[in-house]
Formats: C-alpha cells, structure tokens, sequence
C-alpha cells in the first residue's frame, strides 16, 4: 500500500474498517511519515510511537468495529489536551515532565471511537500566539515552506496534518488557533461554537474563548471528528447540553441553492494582500455559480475587536495561570528561602516572555481602579459585538471573509507584538461572540505560492449547515494539492 | 458612661454540612489522613473544571431565606486571585458582585433589649486548604482535604455596639444554621468561624472610625474577649492622639490579647471578576418558594411559641430553644407530662444540659427519653419518690437508660408512706432526743427540721416528708 499519508482520514477508515488496511499499518505510515518529515517540520513536542504501536496491535486483535468511526485512526493532539499518562507541556517549559492522571474530554472520546494517539503537537506557549514561534522547545516550520510559520497557535497540529503525518489533529482556538494555521497550512479547521464541545482537560489559556476543534484534510474528515467530540460532557458546565445532530447527514448537497452568504466590508475593504483577496473572491464567485446569494453588509465593531479581545484573553490568563506556582506540580525553582520568591523564581524561569507579558497585562486590567476602565469595558463591547454578529446573520446565512490578511509568513517577520496581534484581526470576533466558523482551503497565492484559506462564519450551533455548504464549495473547487515535502 | 460608641460588623463563615465538596465530588469528611480526599479539580490540577455541587445554592438560600433576605434568582461565581499554597488554583471561587442572598436581618435580645442587626449578603464559596509546618523536618506541608469544602459567608451590617451584641448575633446565627440542619457549629473544628470589624467613634459622630479586623474567634468567649481587649485598646490609642490603624489583628486566647498581622498580610488587590468556568447559577423562583415551604420552625418562632404555649420565662426559653435537638427534647417531654411544662422546663435546664454538656451527648440521642423524663418526674408528682432521689437517679438514668419505675422498684427508692412504719420512727426520735422535745415544746418549732432530718436518716432518705412533719406536730402538740 503506497502513499497511505495522502489518502483522508475519510478513505482511511473505509479502508481499516475493510480490513484492507490493519490499524498497525496505518500507525506504522504515520510513524514513518513523522521519521521522514520531522526534521524539515518539527510539528510534534512528543511521538507516542510505543504506545501507538501496541494500541494499533491491540485493535487489530479485536477486530474493526463498525459503531466505532474513527477505528484505527492515527490521530495528534496539540500538546495542551491532558492525556493520562502521556506528557502535557502546553508548549511551556513551566510543565516539562508534568505527566496528567487524567484525559481530557475530547481526548477519551477520540479514544472510545477508535483512535490511535500518535503524537502532541508543538503550539505557542500556552496557545499565546499565531505562529508556534513562541513554543518553549522549537518552532514548526510550515510543510509548503521551510522559512514560514504555520500560524499559531495550533502550529504543530496544522503542520502534521498537511506533512502526512496523521489523519487528523485536534488543535483549539481561542481567537483563530486552528483557523489561522488550517489556512497557512492549506487544510481544513473547524472552531465549534462555545459550549459544543468539552473543555475539560482543556488547559485554559482564555477559558471564556477557548474551544476545542478538528484539523484535518478535507471537510468530511472534520465533520467525522466533530461528530465523535462534539456534546455536553457533566464535567464542564458551560458544555451545552443541546443533541448532536448528524454532521455528515448534509454532506453530499450538490448545489447552494437558497444559501444566503454575507460578506462585511470590515472584512473585504483595504489591508488584505491582493493574492489573499484573490483567492477569495473566486471561492466566492464560485459559490455564487452554485447558486448561493451574496449579501454585502457591516460587522461595525470589528475595529474594537483586537483590543476587546486582548483585554479578556489576557484577564483570563492572568487568573488561569495562577495554578503554576510550583507547588503541587510542574517546575518549581530551588534555592529560594521565602515563599515569595520561590514563586516569582517558579514562574520567571519557567514561563516565556509572551506569556509573562499576557499575565502581567491580564493582571493590570483587572486591578482596581482599572477593572471599569478596561475588564468590564471589553465585557459590554463583547455583548455588543455578539448583537452585531446576530444582525448580521439575520441578514444571511453564513457570512464569509479571509482567516488572514496575508498568507504564512516568514520565520521573525513580526517580532513586534502588536503586528503579531493583528494576524487575528478576522478571527477573534467570532470567539468573542462565541459562534461557529470554519477555514477552508480555497487555493494557492499567486506571488507567495501558499495556501489560502476563506473563512466561513455560522449561527451558533448550527456546524452541520456550514460543513455541509463548505463540503460542496470543496467539491466544487480545484484540488487542493499537498505540500512538496 | 464611655465617651465613645463601639461599632462591630461580623464576617461569619460557615461550612454546609453536605456530602461532598462543592465543585468536585470528594468527600467533606473532617479528620481524614491529609490529602485522602483529594481529585484534579480540588487540587486545581491543569485543565481541569468545576461543576456546582446542588445542595450547596439550595442550602445557601435556605440561610437567606430564614434570614429574610432576597434570594437573587441569578447570581454569579467570581475568582478572588491571591497566592497561597494552600489554595490550589491560585484563586479562589466565591461570590463578589451577585451574590445569592442580600438583605436580611436577625433580631437578637440582650438585657431585655429586643435590636435588629442588619444582614448585608450571604454568598457561596470553597474553602482553602491547610499549610503544615514542621520545624523538625524544616519544610511546609499542603493538605487540600478541606480544600473545596463549601462555605457561605454571612456578612453583617455594622450595627452591633457591644460585645455581648455580636455574641448574641453570632448565637442567633448558628441555632438558626443547626435548625435549618446546612452546618454543624463547631466552632473549635473551625466549620463555624468568624471574623469581627471593630472600630470606635465618639458617641453622635456619624462617620465610622478606622477599624480592625479580628481573626482567630474560636469561641464565643473569645469573641467577647477579643472585641472588649480591641474596644479598649483603640480607646487608649485615640486618648493618647495616636491613630487607629486599619489592619488585620488576630486574637490570642492565652494573653486575651490581639495583635497585628503586619508584613503577612498585605494590601491585597484580589481581582474578582465573573468565573468563565461557571455559568451564572440562574435559579427556578418554584424551587425558591418549595424551600421556603420546607424552612422549619426557627429558634425565634419556637421560643415565642414556648413561652406563650409552655409559660416559660424568657431566660429558659432561650437555653431550651437554642438548639433544635433541645427544643425537640423539651417539647416531647413536656407532651408526655400530665404536670406544668415549666417543671420539665426546670429539669432539663437545671439536670439535662449539664449533663449533657459533661457527656458530649446530643440531647436526641440521650438514654432518658423524654417520655422516661416525663415519668421520672410523674413518680415525684405523686409522692412515689422524692426530688432528692429523683434529682439524685437523674444521671444514672442518663447513662443505663432504664425505666424510671423499674429503677426506683429495683433499687427500693420508694418513699415510705406507711403511717405505722413512719409513726414506729418518730417515736424512737422522740424518745432519743428529750432535751429537743423539751425546747420544741417551749416554743423552739425551728427544731421541726431537726427531727424530720433524724427520720429521714433512719429511713435512709426515703420518708414521705409531708407524712413525717404531720405525725411529729401530732406527737409534740
Ligand atoms: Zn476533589
């Protein structure tokens, strides 16, 4: 069987569940795809290639099983999902060699359904950041080109993903962590609306943000993976308790007829690269053929968005970082005498500038005498945000728009901060209002030659339309090709 | 008359008394081996979450709603962030801006003085954990089994202006949390604990004076103590012209003193803001009113109703009332007794609580039931035994838990009453004391009780005393 890396996770289950592939052979080309490709990529922090192996040959000794989707099923996790037993950094210095007891969530369900973890995937220090060049341990570099970044923070999944090295990565995006680098990375990434899926075992970078969802290598692969993580889980109490609807139910619609896709001029004026807009707008023309109408409309309160966005992220992460203080569990600092010092010296030597930089803004704009200015100000701008965002999908049915202004770009091109922030100037809003959306490969930039992706944004807990929409406009598009590794 | 009023605010917390903890399901059992009852959430473990334990609002609100609060059908988790090793995530969650209850009052009575105290807000939290210190081992130890243990915290208008206020408030306080069955009341075990703002201004200043806060109130007596060393000492420095400073002083039960915790604990800008782990706890205005509907009998209510129904003094209908498990006792055995309940009243007072007191027994589960209490004093109605070996079985009856009437027949208690037998007695008194006979004849009646404690000696304490002095003022007439 050759080239199994650069079939779907789609193709790949028909094949185990065939017994045409064994679940040790998939895991064996995935551990071979990562030997092959590692040294260019570098997208994972940890290879379970033991641990995967005997798992693999345990399944097969069981057999395939149909009520099981993702049987056999080689799968990576970015490394800020706890896994019992396995080794959680977050991408930190901070939880080196801290091992969890338990599994998250989302991962124990991969696990029931059938999944082969192989690997935790390389991010940015505890998901701050849009190209995993803030990651602790190395950076990732992006599978089309060496020299760029893959976007962040979900770097390392994007990358594994489109090198081969597994069917599908869980990554999470808490203000385009997984759209951001499913576009640098040409695949597809879905973040779910908040509450449809379990946080718990989710280490919290902006716990109100956060969201955990599939990359993988088209849309029908994701809709498998969101089918098998998707629902409320007792152990987190802001998981909605809503049913899971079908996500693979509407994937076969082969015209968008009656789809009404808008399309915000914050989005789609000046400040986005010609290829980018490019790219774009013939998926949208394209869309348009199959019978979708195109709305123009206004997201008035995206200029507020990045400074909304940081101040609650950051406040959040202020709080959520608290627990790493070196008493119960990860690097505690020796030699201090006090108590005061052994935290300042914990925490100094264990967490990355970024990190610190987000902890101390987090912990400004909650003080007293500030909490009004900024906290609470970030919070009434978020409700209004979240109004805007209704209009607007009262308008249509989907609104449509780039991931990024640009395509990935170069190792150390934004070294300043503030232009690093300004990646997620498309993707934040919809974590600030807590909605569905999408980033779907739609081609190649005509100067860069990377990949493009076109976001698609939903009404909330409605992921089942916008795969089934984004699904036809895959079908319907030239394919996207895989990265020359 | 002091030239200065005192004004006290009380902080209390108190643990509910449910099973598990309030965000994870480890147990709340106290007196564990250290850290047995421990998981990832209450250990704060990464990633981890908390989900609200039920009982816990249902309990808070019942707090709320026996205090005449409101009861916010949406309130609100914030974090309080501070660093401590004993509290695992680095923050704590609590209640800041909604809490679940607001606007209350518990009337309290000293000296006869009825005084509303104003109660400002009840809300939810999780306790911290314990740090160990061992100088022998010269490290620090963490136990988080109390980690997670809920709390809610009962925070009092400034309206108390003495010692005996706040102790009479504090009283109040924990009878209507022991009725209400959310909180056990030990005060030393620390799941009744309180914190005292104490401040002082001179009599008709409105604005409140700098204050105090006083931590380590392991008991009533040591809140009283603690608030008249506070009162007194703040009274000093402003008579010398220095100034009171606002800080936290903690009490030392072996001096009687308070002292500053300074350079422990510093200005603390804790950073509430809304828990994004927890949703606003929204609650179902038919849930509020079924627990309102549950609410017992509370301690005012039923020390009214004793009074009124049993005529009780106000003193006893305090001590009867204070405890739900007391009442209870008192009322059954007030109902099995065909003779004035403020007898029973008298008993249990005088022989049952000290008895209880010495024991550590709960009132419910003492030996002497109240039907065998309500006997116990039928036999001294009806000339059976005397109070004196009624008063003196009492406590035997506690710890055997014997049939009264079978005790008193197995032990030959019974008082004689036989005319003959008695008559044979007093005159050997008679005939054994002429000299006495004589002065009692020449007017000297004091000497009756003489020749009654004479017979009582002979008969080993069991004559009837009524039948005696009869017969003696026969003989001697
Ligand atoms: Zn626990």
């Amino acid at each position: 069987m050759s080239a199994l890396h650069t079939k779907t996770l789609t193709e790949l289950a028909g094949l185990l569940q065939s017994r045409e592939v064994t679940a040790v052979q998939a895991v064996g080309a995935c551990l071979d795809r990562i030997e092959a490709t590692e040294p260019a990529v570098r997208a994972l922090i940890t290879v379970m290639a033991g641990e995967a192996m005997a798992r693999a040959e345990t399944l097969d000794a069981e057999g395939p099983d149909p009520s099981k989707p993702l049987w056999g099923v080689p799968v990576v996790l970015k490394d800020l999902l706890t896994t019992r037993g396995v080794r959680t950094t977050c991408g930190s210095k901070i939880l080196k060699d801290f091992v969890p007891f338990y599994d998250a969530t989302a991962v124990a369900r991969l696990r029931e359904a059938g999944a082969v973890l192989i690997g935790k995937a390389n991010m940015d220090e505890f998901a701050m950041g849009s190209s995993t060049e803030n990651s602790a341990y190395f950076r990732t570099a992006n599978p089309w080109d060496a020299e760029r970044v893959p976007g962040g923070s979900s770097g390392g999944s994007g990358a594994s993903v489109a090198a081969g090295q597994c069917f599908a990565a869980l990554g999470t995006d808490t203000g385009g962590s997984i759209r951001l680098p499913a576009s640098f990375c040409g695949i597809v990434g879905v973040k779910p609306t908040y509450g449809r899926v379990s946080r718990y075992g989710l280490i919290a970078y902006g716990s109100s943000l956060d969201q955990i969802g599939p990359m993988t290598r088209s849309v029908e692969d994701a809709a498998r993976v969101l089918q098998v993580i998707a629902g409320h889980d007792p152990r987190d109490s802001t998981s909605v308790n809503a049913p899971v609807p079908d996500y693979l139910a509407g994937l076969g619609r082969d015209s968008l007829d009656g789809v009404t896709i808008g399309l915000p001029r914050e989005y789609w004026g000046g400040g986005i690269d010609p290829e980018v807009e490019a790219a774009c707008r013939a998926a949208v023309a394209r869309a348009e053929a199959l019978g979708a109408r195109t709305v123009p409309l206004s997201l008035s309160l995206t200029d507020y968005a990045i400074a909304t966005y940081y101040i609650i992220a950051m406040a959040e992460a202020s709080s959520n970082l608290s627990r790493f203080d070196g008493v119960r569990f990860g690097h505690r600092s020796q030699g201090a005498e006090e108590l005061i010092d052994m935290y300042t010296a914990s925490r100094t030597e264990g967490f990355g500038d970024e990190v610190q930089r987000r902890i101390i803004m987090g912990t400004y704009v909650l003080s007293s005498g500030y909490y009004d200015a900024y906290y609470n100000k970030a919070a009434k701008v978020r409700r209004l945000l979240r109004q805007d965002f209704d209009a607007a999908l009262g308008q249509c049915d989907f609104i449509a728009g780039p991931v990024c202004p640009t395509t990935a770009f170069r190792v150390g091109a934004k070294a300043d901060p503030i232009q690093m922030y300004l990646m997620d100037i498309f993707t934040i809003s919809l974590n600030l209002a807590g909605l569905p959306g999408m980033s779907l490969p739609v081609g190649l930039g005509t100067d860069s030659g990377m990949p493009v992706g076109l976001q698609l944004m939903g009404r909330p807990f409605e992921e089942a339309d916008m795969l089934s929409v984004a699904a036809c406009l895959e079908r319907n598009l030239d394919p996207m090709p895989l990265p020359a590794l | 008359m002091s030239r200065y009023e005192t004004v006290i605010g009380l902080e209390v917390h108190a643990h509910l008394k449910t099973r598990t903890k309030i965000f994870c399901a480890c147990s709340t059992t106290f007196g564990s081996e250290p850290n047995e009852n421990v998981c990832a959430v209450c250990s704060g473990m990464p990633g981890v979450l908390p989900v609200l334990n039920a009982m816990v609002p249902e309990y808070a609100a019942k707090m709320g709603l026996a205090t005449g609060c409101e009861v916010n059908l949406k309130s609100v988790f914030a974090r309080k962030n501070y660093f401590y090793p004993d509290l695992p995530k680095g923050y704590q969650i609590s209640q800041f801006e909604l809490p679940i209850c607001e606007h209350g009052s518990v009337a309290i009575e000293v000296d006869g003085q009825r005084k509303v105290i104003g109660l400002t807000r009840i809300h939810m939290e999780e306790d911290a954990g314990k740090n160990i210190h061992s100088a022998a081992e010269n490290a620090s130890f963490v136990d988080l089994n109390r980690a997670g243990v809920p709390l809610i915290e009962i925070v009092s208008e400034p309206d108390m202006r003495s010692a005996e206020e706040a102790v009479a408030y504090l009283k109040e306080l924990r009878s209507i949390l022991l009725y209400l069955g959310i909180c056990d009341g030990n005060m030393e075990e620390g799941s009744f604990r309180c914190d005292a703002n104490v401040s002082i201004r001179p009599v008709g200043q409105e604005a409140l004076g700098t204050r105090a806060e006083l931590k380590n109130l392991n008991s009533f007596k040591h809140v009283q103590k603690a608030i008249e060393y506070e009162v007194a000492r703040q009274i000093d420095l402003i008579e010398d012209g220095e100034d009171v400073v606002q800080e936290t002083r903690l009490y030392n039960a072996d001096k009687g003193t308070t002292h500053s915790m300074r350079g422990k604990e510093e200005a603390h800008d804790y950073r509430y803001f809304p828990d994004p782990d927890l949703v606003p706890l929204v609650l179902d205005p038919a849930w509020v009113e079924q627990w309102r509907a549950e609410l017992p009998e509370l301690p005012a209510a039923k020390r009214t109703r004793f009074m009124a129904d049993y005529g009780l003094a106000d003193y006893d209908a305090v001590l009867l009332t204070a405890e739900l498990a007391v009442a209870d006792y008192f009322e059954a055995a007030a109902k099995a007794y065909s003779g004035q309940a403020r007898k029973i009243a008298n008993w249990v007072v005088g022989d049952l609580l000290p008895s209880l007191g010495e024991t550590g027994i709960a009132a419910g589960d003492c030996l002497l039931t109240p039907a065998r209490l309500a006997g116990l004093l039928t036999l001294v109605d009806d000339g059976t035994i005397s109070v004196k070996i009624g008063k003196d079985s009492f406590r035997d009856l506690c710890a055997s838990g014997d049939d009264p009437a079978e005790y008193v027949r197995a032990r030959g208690l019974a008082q004689v009453s036989d005319t003959g037998e008695l008559e044979a007695m007093v005159d050997r008194v008679i005939s054994e004391n002429p000299a006495e006979v004589e002065a009692y004849r020449g007017g000297k009646t004091k000497l009756m009780s003489f020749f009654m404690g004479q017979v009582m000696r002979l008969s080993k304490g069991q004559a009837n005393p009524g039948v005696v002095t009869k017969l003696i003022q026969q003989k001697l007439s």
